[in-house]
């Protein structure tokens, strides 16, 4: 995990569904401590991408190269199922759009931040509860809020929660599909704040998939354009969003009202 | 005899579930599927347990059926009449003569021993059914040994009672491998399961699956280093036999809040007041 050679290389991961192109030819780099944007309109092909990189669907072609701790680059894809869900809670994480989706709704929100943990063996109570408070307290989740279900929580807390039960274990890598969708603009402004402390603070690496260009705006160091699957422009994130050169980036970039 | 088959079912099924048994013991706690009958009874009073027993029965066999560690309850004196009608087997309450026990719900108080077959009805096999609905999922837990789920319900009830308190059908691991539902024998019935020389299987007929432990497999219940597990029962003697040891069935007595403790195996009950050891409420 030294910091002369990239996090995860991707090279030529391609996803088709039947006919379609879900996503074709994409390569990228990313090197720690670094945050990729993914922009790009609905049916781009970005959850698909993501989905991809993350180990959740099988690509038709392509490797996802990921630096691991104990054996240096190896192509994920190629890795056994055990192997690859050992990677998923331990240096992995994947923060999904939707709360709902991420958390377990009828597990109370320490068991929720805990279950990382013990997956990965930890069999101690009294460890695994003081970790779930520090990290409640990280996400600015009140303490006395540790045995209550997310059911009881706001959207924007759910978030919170989930973002606490993906980090627990101490990620290098985080996959985030939309982390801001559906939360309402100020409370999207706090979660990023928040995202961009623990992710400057842990150096984490992340892939951000988003249509919200506020949010790579503040979060990405790069960034990438898809349309139809295909990536069809990338760059550092000021450099796309300030001069963009593609037709449809120009687009993308012009659509955002100006308040 | 009757006009029944041998134990009712028909050669090729019992052959049926002799294949799935010998693939359990071989596995241990691994669930296997097999082509469940339908029995002349309701689902839930014992089907599965009834087509292990059927499979493993010979001639020569004498049979103990107990519900809830009781010979004379409905279920236990139903399904050894059946096998008196339909095998004609000997059929006993003693566990220590038994060489067959079908049990709902408990382990004998006596230990068991080399040449005994311990059948036990199982409702739902799946000890991740509650904590993850999708039983293809399950299935690539148990393949993954991907266990962590099961912690997180123990530590949602240490999180909300301030201990374990799954009090029965308490998940274990078997021989470092599979993690498997007891069925619903109280935990203080879960140390008996380890290193017992008995042969013990597992019958679910609604849910179709067949599991074993082989004797002297090592068994050990999941817990908390710092909420280690903890085989509790009432906390009084038997009102009956005075026996301190055994686990108590709650009986109540009368409507002002009288009760009376009293083994729940009826046979370790009886034998111990046949040899003299009256408790305190003994008339």
């Amino acid at each position: 995990m030294s910091a002369d050679r990239p996090l995860l290389q991707v090279r030529n991961l391609a996803k088709r569904y039947g006919a379609r192109t879900g996503c074709a030819e994409v390569s990228f780099d990313l090197w720690p401590g670094e945050v990729m944007g993914i922009v790009g309109e609905s049916g781009s092909g970005k959850s698909t991408l993501l989905n991809c990189l993350a180990g959740q669907l099988a690509p038709d072609a392509g490797q996802v190269i990921f630096d691991t701790r104990d054996r240096g680059p190896v192509d994920t894809l190629a890795l056994s199922e055990p192997e690859r869900r050992m990677l998923g809670r331990t240096d992995w994480a994947f923060v999904r759009q939707n709360p709902r989706d991420g958390l377990r709704m009828a597990v109370s929100a320490g068991g929720n931040v805990g279950e990382r943990l013990m997956a990965v063996g930890a069999r101690n109570y009294g460890t695994i509860r003081a970790a779930a408070l520090d990290w409640l307290a990280r996400v600015e989740i009140a303490a006395d809020r540790i045995d209550d279900r997310p059911a009881s929580f706001s959207g924007g807390m759910q978030q919170r929660l989930q973002i606490a039960r993906n980090l627990v274990t101490g990620p290098r890598l985080v996959f985030m599909d939309e982390p801001t969708g559906g939360l309402d603009v100020s409370v999207q402004a706090r979660l990023l704040d928040l995202l961009r402390g623990l992710v400057r603070r842990m150096g984490l690496s992340a892939v951000i998939v988003t249509h919200d260009l506020a949010v790579v705006r503040l979060l990405a160091d790069r960034l990438m354009v898809m349309k139809s699957g295909l990536v069809v422009e990338s760059g550092l994130t000021d450099q796309v969003l300030d001069d963009p050169q593609h037709a449809y980036t120009q687009l993308l970039v012009s659509s955002v009202l100006q308040v | 005899m009757s006009d029944y088959n041998f134990a009712y079912l028909d050669e090729e099924t019992k052959r049926m579930i002799r294949r799935a048994l010998l693939k359990a013991v071989a596995i241990p706690g691994y669930q296997v599927p097999f082509a469940s009958r339908e029995m002349p009874m309701p689902y839930g009073w014992g089907t599965g347990g009834v087509q292990v027993t059927a499979a493993c029965l010979t001639p020569e066999d004498r049979l103990k059926v107990i519900d809830q560690g009781a010979d004379d309850t409905t279920n236990a004196v139903s399904i050894r009449k059946f096998f008196a009608k339909t095998a004609g087997v000997a059929t006993t309450e003693a566990t220590a003569e038994a060489t067959l026990i079908q049990t709902r719900h408990r382990i004998p108080e006596t230990p068991l021993t080399e040449g005994q077959i311990l059948v036990y009805q199982v409702p739902i096999p799946e000890p991740l059914r509650f904590l993850e609905p999708r039983e293809t999922e399950t299935r690539r837990m148990h393949a993954l040994e991907d266990y962590g789920l099961m912690h997180v319900k123990l530590y949602e009830d240490i999180a909300r009672h301030g201990a374990i308190s799954t009090a029965y059908a308490y998940p274990v691991k078997v021989a470092g491998r599979y993690v498997m539902d007891p069925s619903p024998i109280p935990k203080f019935d879960n140390p008996k399961l380890s290193g017992c020389p008995a042969i013990q299987l597992f019958g679910a007929g609604r849910e179709q699956r067949i599991y074993a432990l082989p004797p002297y497999t090592e068994v050990v219940s999941l817990d908390f280093e710092d909420h280690p597990f903890d085989p509790s029962k009432a906390d009084h003697a038997c009102a009956l036999c005075g026996a301190t040891a055994s686990y108590l069935d709650e009986v109540i007595v009368d409507d002002a809040g009288g009760r009376m403790f009293v083994c729940s195996d009826t046979d370790y009950c009886a034998g111990r007041r046949a040899a003299g050891d009256p408790g305190e409420d003994a008339a």
